[in-house]
Order: structure tokens, then C-alpha cells, then sequence
């Protein structure tokens, strides 16, 4: 890398459940375990609340991949919930390759209350595959900026 | 905007501060986030502490705030604190959100503008979503009062005793025939050296005794249905083969029982017991089990010496499984540990070299009531050993095994040593990584064996074995270390060598974590709440832990958990309701289309389906707020209170900053 190109700092959305996945990124907190400040997370109560627009709200919000974390299969606080989440999982990620976006932009990670470590070095390794896909670049005329993407796009 | 929010930065000490620049976080959000209604933006040294609360408060009254928004640590440690303070201010609690710009920021970020600039993202998603936050009052549903406490080795007896001298009823379930745990196995405990069933069994007494605790030993927990206040847990009652109600535990049925089995339990393999036992003379309850897979009568459908004597006509052979359910508002599982299996470490002999002994084995060769009466002999039951070898750390504190310590060996084998010193006048050397003795008389305890005479070795033993190499260790077990203080390798040739195998989490500890919902660590121990301030609970409302299910401690310890687990049941009993998160789902019927896709998705069978109106309903008792069917409703016609699609959908915009300048927020190297 030169000095003169910056390099592409992808946003990830994060969504957790509240009970493995959230605390898995508090372990991994407490513990002063270091990942990518590139993600955000956002808590839902179980992996089951996601609901598939907010993937595709993330995506057209400016997101550049977004991952889905839970319970791991068999821990679900909420019996079989996080199961639901791995069919939405699949079926987004169809979904997102007939709308021209590379499925690899969305991860799906199962991570227990002790996993922070696993947490930090799946969101590090996320980002760098993402980082090397490239931006999203989804026209958004809201976003400030974007007006330029517009207009190359007339030119 | 017709919301007044509040924004509160926390420095957290210089735990945030450090990383993230609070200052221009809150300038940036009380200039920036103005559109979307917030008033006032303030950062602050300790939110969570009392003035910082004040200073929270006095903007709800002065600025008329309808939202408050924290950013400071994790919700699961102050979510509660905040919404708190707004209600002491007159604001709904469930008008706070708190977002976590610590465990998820300044923690595991070194990079100072980027932290800065996500904990700008993080408090505009949380404004954001804030802004969609609904008065919410919490669901208050009444307590039972009985307990169920899982295993009944010492904590588990404490935290059953605690709780029913309160006056309040309590089940106790035990996997064994017997109460009394690892406890019951041992001889002295350390570092007083009482005997060990003397303080235990008048204990156990009081529980089989006690009025207000239902004991069911030989019984295991199949099923646990509600949540905290309401738990309806299946038990199975397995067939003792004895009817309790005849029985009077006399003793002739094992007396005149013809089978001899090996005791792998209670006399960790070192004795014998008959197929119709009880496991120690002192157990509780008094009554046998028939063991009905060594039972003569079971194997070969003849026998039954016990039916015949039995002078109360007790034995039953047709006597079948059990399974009740029993009403609890509160579980304590004190599940206890399992022993690191030496013979996973081939090297050290166990199994292979007949004088290599575990420490519960040596537990029972000491004890009085053990099979060798209390002798300290080697494995053919007459010789006592010249010269005893103790092996520290076997299984602990390595990575080819458990890394952890298990806090006991050390002052056990200090015991060891001390017992076989005294009882037998042999030489006994202690190998040890380093010599951990940090309660109270225990450095004393150490003091006074390095006085006894006892040999220490630093080094971690390298081989058992019986192969000699000159004259003097024919016949010996030699042990092969690297003495670390001298800087040489040894050879010390003994009779007899005691493995200080460490504790591990029960085999099935994961399996019951999840039959209670709780998590467990990597090492299957199960996780508390919080490590230092919330030691007994777990993150599961209602379910406590004591004892070695949270991790290898020693009796005392053990004791003081089953009590503190105790005392925060009856906390919960004595408040008579508990207050719910009001998180759940609400179908809105006027959109349902009586499609039933979320009667499905329902693990706790809380949506009904009206058939005469084709509507579903949730049922908000039995609701846990999980949000699958909201997420799963095509008519969107289910909305989830505290999670709703509003709140998440705007969270993802604030969090990407849409509608906000981009160059405060440009991530630069």
C-alpha cells in the first residue's frame, strides 16, 4: 500500500442476540481482545428477530456487508429460534446474488457468551474479505457524496 | 422532532475516555443530532455513579427530556441503572437506552480516531432508536415459593438448608442414592483437618430430616418448563426397587445379598459393595437401591436372597420409573465436578502401574471407613509404603489438558503428605509447578509440612515408571522430573505415587446447562453473571449456581456460594412478584390475516389461533419475547415491544450515519 491510496475502510452492520453473540462482544471487550472498529453492532433479543429487511435496510442504508450472529445451533435461549435465523441466512444470501449483490457480503457466526475471542477474529477476517471485495457503491441520493457516484453514472 | 432527548457520554474513568474522544462525541451530538430532537448533550467522568445519575435527572425535570440516551458500557451491567434513575426523575425506565461505547469501542479499539468516530455511529444509531422507544410497564407475575436445588453434595445441602430453616419448601435432587457428594468420600479436610463426615453427616441429617425440604435422591431432572417465578421442572424418580414407606434400612437385604460389585462411585473403584447397597453407612436417605444392572435376580431372573429376608416385605423388583413434576419459583444447581481422568496421561502410570494412585483413591485408603480401614497401603493391601511421591497439577494447568488451576490440589496434596507423614512415618516428596495456598491458615498448613519434614521438588513430573535403571529402583516406581531449583534431572524412586488429578466440569454439565438455559465456558463450567459482583446468578432470571458447577473451589467456598445462592432465592421469594421485561410480541388483529405461519414458529406454544375470527393471538404469559414471529409475520402485522421494526430499521440508519456528514465520521489513518 502507498502512502497515497487509502485504503478501503468497509462499514459492517453487526446484528447480535442478546444472549450469546451480545455477550460474546462484551467477553471479548472485557477480555481487551482488539478486532476492527469497522463494525456496529446492533442487539436483537435472538437471531430469530432478524428480520431480512434489515439486511437489505443496512445494504441500501450505506452498509457494506452486514453479519448475523447468535446462539450457536442446540444453545438458543429460546429453544430452536437461532434455526430460523440459518434458513433466513440461506435464503438472503439467494436472494442477494439475484439482486447483484455478492452473497459473501453477509456472514452468518455463532458465538456463545464465552467465544470472544472466536467473536473478534471472525468480525478481523470478515472485514478484510469484505475490504478486499470492494465498496458496495448502492446509489443512495440521500447520502452526502453520492450525487458525484450519480453523476459519473450519467457521464 | 417532537421528542427532547438527552445525550450522556460516559468517560468511564479513562476506560473510554482514554480511546474515545468523549468531548467532541458530545459536542458532535448536540450539534449534529439537533434535527432529531436532542437538547442537550453532556459527557461526564462516572455516568453510573451517583452524581452522574443527578446530573441525568435534574435535565429530565429542567429540560423537560422525553428520551434519554446513554453511551457508556454494556447494557447487561447498566441498563438497569440508568432506566432507574429516569424513573426516579419521573420518566418511563423504558425511555433510556444505554449503548455500549466500552466492551464495544474503546475496549477493542486502539486506533483513537476510528473509536472516535464509532462511538459518534453508535450514539447516533442509539438516538436514532430511542426516538421509537414506547412507555412500557414491566409484566409483574407472582412467585412461587418452593426452591429446587440440583445436587445434593455440600453447597447443594447448604443452599437446600438455608432456604428451608427460612421456612420455605425446597426440593432436592440427587443423581445418587445418596446425598453428601465428594464430601462424603473424604477423610480430613484441610488445612483444620477435622474428619471430614463429621461435619458433613449431622448435615445431612438436618436435610432428611427437615420439614420443609423434599428430598429425591436416585432422581434426575428431565424437563424444566417457565421462567423465573414459575418453573415447572419434570423430575424422574428412577426405581429404587424398595418401597421407602416399608423400608427401615435395617441392612439385612445387603447383608444377605450374594453379588459383590466393584464400587466405582463412592469408593472410586478401590472397594466393593453388594448389588442391594446403600453407598456409606451414614447415607441419607437410609434406604437401598437394587442395582438392576448387576442385581443376580435382573441377570438371571433368580435369586432375590433380599426379598426373602427382608422382615418388612419392602423389596419390590416390579417397581418402575417415576416422574413428577414439581411448582418452583427459584433453581439452585450445585451439579458439583468430575475428576480429570488420569489416565489421560499415559506417562504418569495410572491404570497401568498398580501403585499409582488417584487422590480419591488415596481419599478412600485414608478413611477410616474406607476398604483398607484407614491403612495407608500400597495396592496389595499389606504393605505400607517407605517413600510416597505426590504429583501436583495432574490435568491442570496445561494446555494438552485444562489450563486452568483447580484450587484444590495444592493444600490436598499439602494433606496428603501430612497423613501419610503421621500415619505411616514414610518419606514424601511433593512435586509442584508452584505452591498455591491463598486462604486463610493455609500458607500456615504449608509452613507447618516444609517443618514436618515433607520434600518438595519444583518441576513437573516428566514419567512414572518401573522400569530401573541401577540396583536401588528395582522394584521402585521411579519418578523422572527436572528438579527446576537445582537445574538437574532426577530420579526419585518410591513405593507409592498419589496423582493430584484436577477437578473438571461434569461430563454433562453442557447438556444441563441447556435443560436450564444457562451458558457454560469453554470449560463447561457454568457462567455467572458477573465474575466478581454477581458470583451466584446466572444470566438466566431465577437460576442460580453454587459450588463447583461455577468452577474448581474448596469446601469453604463451596459452602459460602450454596449460602449466597440461598440468600438470593429468598431475596426473590420475599419480594412475592418479579417484574418482567415487558419485551413481547403483540399481533395487531386487524392486520392478521390468519395465515398461521407464526403458529409455528412459536417454541413456547404462545400464539393461539382464534378459528371462529381467523385471527392469531399472542398469549403474553407465555410469550418470551424472542421476535421470530415478528421477524417471520408477512403482513407485518406482529410488532415486538422494546425490539420493534422501527426501532432496529432507524438504529441501522443512525448507526450508518445516513443524512449526516460523512467527513465527521471519515475513518484517516
Amino acid at each position: 500500500m502507498t502512502e497515497e491510496t487509502k485504503p478501503f475502510e468497509p462499514t459492517v452492520i453487526g446484528f447480535t442476540c442478546n444472549w450469546c453473540s451480545y455477550r460474546a462482544a462484551d467477553m471479548a471487550g472485557t477480555a481487551r481482545m482488539k478486532y476492527a472498529p469497522n463494525i456496529r453492532l446492533i442487539r436483537l433479543m435472538c437471531s430469530g428477530r432478524l428480520d431480512p429487511t434489515f439486511v437489505f435496510k443496512a445494504f441500501a442504508s450505506g452498509a457494506d456487508a452486514v453479519m448475523i450472529s447468535g446462539c450457536h445451533p442446540g444453545d438458543c435461549h429460546y429453544v430452536e429460534q437461532n434455526y430460523k435465523a440459518l434458513r433466513r441466512f440461506l435464503l438472503l444470501k439467494r436472494v442477494m446474488a439475484q439482486l447483484g449483490i455478492e452473497p459473501a457480503r453477509l456472514k452468518l457466526l455463532w458465538a456463545s457468551a464465552a467465544e470472544g475471542a472466536i467473536f473478534a477474529s471472525e468480525i478481523n477476517k470478515f472485514v478484510e474479505e469484505v475490504r478486499s471485495l470492494g465498496p458496495l457503491n448502492w446509489a443512495r441520493p440521500e447520502k452526502p457524496g453520492s450525487e458525484t457516484i450519480l453523476e459519473e453514472a450519467k457521464a | 422532532m417532537s421528542e427532547r432527548i438527552g445525550v450522556y457520554i460516559c468517560h468511564c474513568g479513562t476506560n473510554i475516555a482514554g480511546v474515545v474522544d468523549v468531548a467532541s462525541v458530545s459536542k458532535w451530538a448536540g450539534e449534529e443530532l439537533a434535527d432529531e430532537g436532542v437538547v442537550i448533550s453532556r459527557d461526564y467522568k462516572f455516568m453510573c455513579s451517583s452524581l452522574g445519575q443527578e446530573l441525568i435527572q435534574k435535565d429530565i425535570k429542567e429540560q423537560k427530556l422525553t428520551r434519554v440516551l446513554v453511551a457508556a458500557c454494556s447494557p447487561h451491567l447498566h441498563e438497569k441503572t440508568f432506566r432507574n434513575a429516569c424513573k426516579g426523575a419521573g420518566l418511563n425506565p423504558y425511555l433510556c437506552e444505554l449503548v455500549s461505547i466500552r466492551e464495544q469501542d474503546s475496549w477493542v479499539h486502539t486506533d483513537k480516531v476510528a473509536a472516535t468516530a464509532k462511538a459518534k455511529a453508535i450514539t447516533s444509531g442509539g438516538v436514532a432508536r430511542v426516538i421509537h422507544h414506547e412507555a412500557l410497564e414491566p409484566l409483574l407475575v407472582p412467585i412461587h415459593p418452593a426452591t429446587l436445588v440440583v445436587g445434593g453434595g455440600i453447597a447443594g445441602i447448604q443452599a437446600a438448608l438455608e432456604i428451608a430453616d427460612a421456612g420455605f419448601p425446597v426440593y432436592l435432587v440427587e443423581r445418587e442414592p445418596s446425598i453428601g457428594g465428594h464430601m462424603a468420600q473424604f477423610d480430613k479436610t484441610f488445612p483444620t483437618l477435622d474428619c471430614s463426615a463429621c461435619i458433613l453427616t449431622p448435615k445431612m441429617v438436618d436435610v432428611g430430616n427437615h420439614p420443609n425440604i423434599t428430598l429425591l435422591t436416585w432422581s434426575e431432572v428431565q424437563k424444566v418448563d417457565g421462567f423465573v417465578g414459575n418453573f415447572a421442572v419434570t423430575i424422574k424418580k428412577k426405581p429404587r426397587y424398595i418401597k421407602t414407606e416399608d423400608c427401615t434400612g435395617c441392612g439385612i437385604c445387603w447383608e444377605k445379598c450374594p453379588k459383590k460389585v466393584i464400587d466405582n462411585v463412592f469408593e472410586a473403584g478401590m472397594g466393593n459393595r453388594k448389588a442391594v447397597y446403600v453407598p456409606f453407612p451414614q447415607a441419607v436417605p437410609k434406604y437401598p437401591v437394587i442395582d438392576d444392572v448387576n442385581c443376580t435376580y435382573y441377570l438371571k431372573g433368580t435369586c432375590k436372597a433380599c426379598e426373602k429376608f427382608c422382615p418388612t416385605n419392602a423389596i419390590d423388583f416390579n417397581q418402575k420409573a417415576e416422574e413428577i413434576t414439581v411448582e418452583v419459583g427459584n433453581i439452585i444447581l450445585a451439579t458439583g465436578f468430575d475428576l480429570f481422568d488420569a489416565r489421560r496421561i499415559p506417562q504418569y502410570g495410572y491404570g497401568t502401574l498398580a501403585n499409582v494412585f488417584t487422590n480419591l483413591e488415596f481419599e478412600r485408603i485414608c478413611n477410616a471407613a474406607g476398604p483398607t480401614g484407614g491403612n495407608i497401603v500400597l495396592r496389595d493391601g499389606k504393605t505400607v509404603p517407605k517413600t510416597v511421591g505426590i504429583v501436583h497439577c495432574v490435568g491442570s494447568r496445561d494446555r494438552n489438558y485444562n489450563v486452568y488451576c483447580s484450587a484444590i490440589c495444592c493444600m490436598q496434596s499439602l494433606k496428603f503428605a501430612h497423613l501419610v507423614h503421621e500415619r505411616t512415618g514414610a518419606e514424601v516428596y511433593n512435586f509442584y509447578i508452584d505452591i498455591r495456598t491463598p486462604s486463610k491458615g493455609y500458607e500456615e498448613f504449608y509452613q507447618r509440612l516444609l517443618e514436618e519434614g515433607t520434600r518438595f521438588v519444583r518441576g513437573k513430573v516428566a514419567e512414572v515408571t518401573n522400569a530401573a535403571r541401577v540396583p536401588e529402583e528395582a522394584g521402585k516406581l521411579i519418578i523422572q522430573v527436572e528438579d527446576t531449583l537445582i537445574g538437574k534431572q532426577r530420579r526419585i524412586p518410591v513405593d507409592m505415587v498419589i496423582l493430584s488429578s484436577g477437578m473438571q466440569a461434569r461430563y454433562d454439565s453442557k447438556e444441563v446447562a441447556k435443560l436450564f438455559g444457562i451458558s457454560c465456558s469453554a470449560d463447561a463450567w457454568y457462567i455467572e453473571r458477573h465474575p466478581k459482583l454477581d458470583p451466584v446468578a446466572t444470566m438466566t432470571e431465577g437460576i442460580y449456581i453454587a459450588g463447583c458447577a461455577q468452577g474448581p473451589k474448596d469446601i469453604p467456598a463451596s459452602v459460602a456460594q450454596g449460602a449466597a445462592a440461598a440468600a438470593r432465592v429468598m431475596g426473590k421469594i420475599q419480594q412475592k412478584e418479579v417484574s418482567l421485561e415487558p419485551v413481547r410480541a403483540t399481533i395487531n388483529a386487524d392486520q392478521c390475516s390468519g395465515c398461521r405461519i407464526c403458529n409455528n414458529l412459536c417454541p413456547f406454544n404462545a400464539i393461539l389461533f382464534h378459528e371462529d375470527q381467523m385471527v392469531s393471538e399472542v398469549n403474553p404469559a407465555l410469550c418470551q419475547g424472542c421476535g421470530t414471529c415478528v421477524a417471520g409475520c408477512p403482513a407485518g402485522a406482529i410488532s415486538g415491544t422494546g425490539f420493534s421494526n422501527e426501532q432496529i430499521l432507524s438504529q441501522i440508519d443512525g448507526l450508518l450515519m445516513l443524512n449526516r456528514s460523512y467527513a465527521t465520521v471519515s475513518v484517516e489513518k
